[in-house]
């Protein structure tokens, strides 16, 4: 039998976990053992997750910096607000309508990775992390003054004020400048996991394959790369864009999970938050950042009811999930102990 | 010294000779007037030479001559300043580092430049990769078209790996290779881009002398299975004398002598310039490889820390 390699088990390890996640809940949910607060938050987990997978990408293999993932976010939380919107007459299945408004979200916020990442992927340096500052920052700030609605004639869009869309009788206002979007909550946390899944998937394939090598080998040495043949600037773009595109697609799952989100919501601080999942969770390692992002999306939630010890909580499970994905003698610890599994499992395949 | 029979040498047009039976095909790599400038420091100038098709070329010179930035005209990390490079009668001007790889240029580096965080296998398929083909699609979504040419990498790699007899060292870590292997294993990668014409910058530096002695072996065994040129830079006289047909000497950017082994053993401008600054070294007769390997040791390893910080700096700069 061919034996598996490391990165292999670890991939259907994190398969794994998601399911397990998935499974769990749906049981509490149904057998009503899940409070209303817990069940609103299942969704914003998916979402984080998403959003700390997909900068894993950029930050962990491509060894690039982003300091602006939530602006992508943002503009699949707008694009799938409108294109749900849109479509609530035309397409009555709502789970038709999720996917497709994410699939959208998710080729939008793709071209946004392109428009930003031709020009400052070919530069060398630490412009990226610059540059995608400013880009959160400029979406949040046109987001401010965006006015869009939806009627019989189409899609309407405005930069004054919502008299100037001239809607119809019946016409909606989809997007209210700094009151944000106003949407019907279709998104399900089922969907949320095959989403989630879909992500790790296409990340997962896409490290163990040609492509993802060549971005590696980008990231570990830039000159020996170029020396290899290699085309620098296409591969870094491949890995930039593909994350965008994740990104927009988390944003979306996020956005169509509640009533209203307004733009302030995707600004720095969250994509501050999203690169603390990435780098609590460990620089390229997926497992990690599954987990990171869920545990501390959840916290500030569950320990509500703790208010006076909230903080000093939520900082010990940081500095925990900090030990338990980079400390080298823990990770030292977790291998001996997948060794002695191996040996046990070889030892029977033996006899 | 040299124990190969020397090579026979017809002169072609252009900035030199190659080797009687590479004749047919003509020089693969051919340099006139090559050169660069940094600020006013012409680090090297008037590089003319011709390689044949299967020839092992040398290049020598104290530290600082100018050797690597030589290489890094070659594969364009410099643009060089002045004269022309024509790869296979083809001229590389404008080409990028990766086109130039692509045509058929592969190095190895001084100070090693792996892949650290791949495994040795993985390093070897990055080399593979203009050679492996399948789309985005067939990565992400895992079509047939990716786990065929995935199968034949893996093959072709551990067979590359194995010239070295590397291959049950494909799952290891590349940082955690000890330093003669890591060098063998960017010989290796620089292989597997399927080149024309192989640089080696110092391949045998760190190596003990029975490893250096299979090196040798090796790089004669490349050239003869691969049927390609190999140019190499290196300190190890019984490495240069023992296996290049022709060398190539550098001083201060110029080139002082070129020749086979026996007539740079014997040129007396080579020898003032590796054994001038010993003065006190004297006594050896001819080219003294023995003499000249020492002092050039020791000079090489106060130096050679220093020397590749200059160089990682100088690159970041160019950067
Ligand atoms: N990018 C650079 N900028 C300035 N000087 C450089 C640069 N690269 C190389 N040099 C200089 O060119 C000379 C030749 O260096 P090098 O080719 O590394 O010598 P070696 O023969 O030891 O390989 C040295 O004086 C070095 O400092
Ligand atoms: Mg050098």
């Amino acid at each position: 039998m061919k034996k598996l390699s490391k990165d292999t088990l670890m991939s259907f390890v994190n398969y794994g976990i998601v399911i397990l996640f998935y499974i769990v809940f749906q049981i509490l949910a149904s057998t009503g053992n899940l409070s209303s607060t817990m069940k609103g938050q299942l969704i914003p987990i998916v979402s984080y997750v998403i959003m700390a997978l997909s900068l894993n990408l950029v930050v962990g293999i491509s060894g690039e910096l982003s300091l602006g993932h939530a602006g992508f976010m943002s503009v699949g939380a707008f694009t799938g607000a409108v294109v749900s919107t849109a479509l609530t007459d035309g397409i009555p299945n709502t789970v038709v309508r999720l996917l497709i408004s994410i699939v959208i979200a998710a080729v939008m916020a793709g071209i946004a990775g392109i428009l930003i990442g031709i020009p400052v992927l070919r530069l060398r340096g630490d412009y990226l992390a610059i540059v995608t500052l400013a880009f959160g920052e400029i979406i949040k700030n046109v987001l401010n003054c965006l006015y869009v609605g939806v009627d019989r004639r189409g899609i309407h869009f405005s930069m004054n004020s919502t008299g100037a869309l001239d809607l119809q009788e019946g016409g909606k206002v989809v997007i209210n400048g700094p009151m944000g979007a106003s949407i019907m909550k279709i998104s399900s946390f089922t969907c949320g996991i095959v989403l989630l899944l879909l992500v790790l998937f296409v990340i997962q394939n896409l490290i163990k394959s040609r492509h993802g090598r060549a971005i590696m080998a980008i990231r570990d040495n830039r000159i020996a790369a170029e020396a290899c043949g290699l085309n620098v600037t296409k591969y870094k773009l491949i890995a930039f864009v593909i994350s965008a595109a994740m990104a927009g697609a988390a944003g979306c799952l996020y956005a169509l999970n509640f009533a209203t989100v307004a733009p302030k919501k995707f600004d720095f601080n969250t994509s501050i938050l999203v690169l603390v999942f990435v780098v609590l969770g460990g620089i390229g390692n997926m497992t990690g950042s599954i987990i990171a992002a869920a545990l501390l999306t959840v916290l500030p939630e569950l320990l509500r009811q703790f208010q006076d010890y909230r903080m000093l909580i939520y900082a010990i499970v940081l500095v925990l999930v900090m030990i338990a994905t980079n400390n080298e003698k823990i990770r030292g610890l977790i291998k001996s102990i997948g060794k002695k599994n191996k040996q046990e499992s070889s030892g029977k395949e033996a006899a | 010294m040299s124990n190969q029979k020397e090579t026979r040498y017809v002169d072609v047009p252009g900035p030199g000779r190659i080797p009687e039976r590479d004749k047919g095909r003509g020089p693969v790599l051919e340099c006139t007037h090559l050169g660069i400038e940094f600020g006013g420091l012409k680090a090297v100038e008037e590089f003319n030479i011709a390689v044949g098709a299967t020839e092992i070329g040398g290049l020598i010179g104290p530290n600082g001559a100018g050797k690597t930035t030589v290489f890094n005209l070659l594969t364009k990390v410099y643009q060089p300043t002045h004269g022309v490079i024509l790869l296979d009668g083809k001229d590389t001007h404008g080409m990028s580092t990766a086109q130039v790889n692509q045509a058929g240029i592969a190095r190895t580096f001084q100070n090693i430049r792996l892949f650290d965080k791949l495994s040795v296998e993985d390093n070897v398929k990055v080399g593979m990769h203009n050679n492996v083909k399948y789309h985005l699609p067939s990565s992400v979504f895992r079509l047939p078209k990716f786990w065929q040419e995935e199968k034949r990498a893996h093959e072709s790699a551990l067979e590359l790996l194995d010239i070295f007899g590397m291959a049950d060292l494909a799952d290891v870590k590349a940082s955690s290779l000890p330093y003669g292997a890591q060098r063998r294993l960017e010989i290796v990668r620089a292989l597997a881009t399927k080149p024309k014409l192989l640089l080696l910058d110092e391949p045998a530096a760190g190596m003990n002398p029975s490893e250096t002695e299979e090196l040798m072996n090796n790089i004669r065994k490349i050239r003869d299975t691969f049927g390609i040129a190999v140019l190499l830079i290196e300190h190890d006289m019984n490495l240069v004398m023992g296996i290049c047909e022709n060398i190539i000497v550098l001083n201060f950017g110029k080139v002082i002598a070129k020749g086979t082994p026996e007539e740079i053993q014997n040129d007396p401008v080579v020898i003032e310039a590796y054994l001038g600054s010993q003065a006190d070294e004297t006594g050896s007769e001819g080219f003294a490889a023995s003499a000249a390997k020492e002092a050039q040791k020791k000079k090489a390893e106060k130096e050679k820390a220093h020397m590749s910080e200059v160089e990682e700096a100088s690159v970041d700069v160019e950067e």
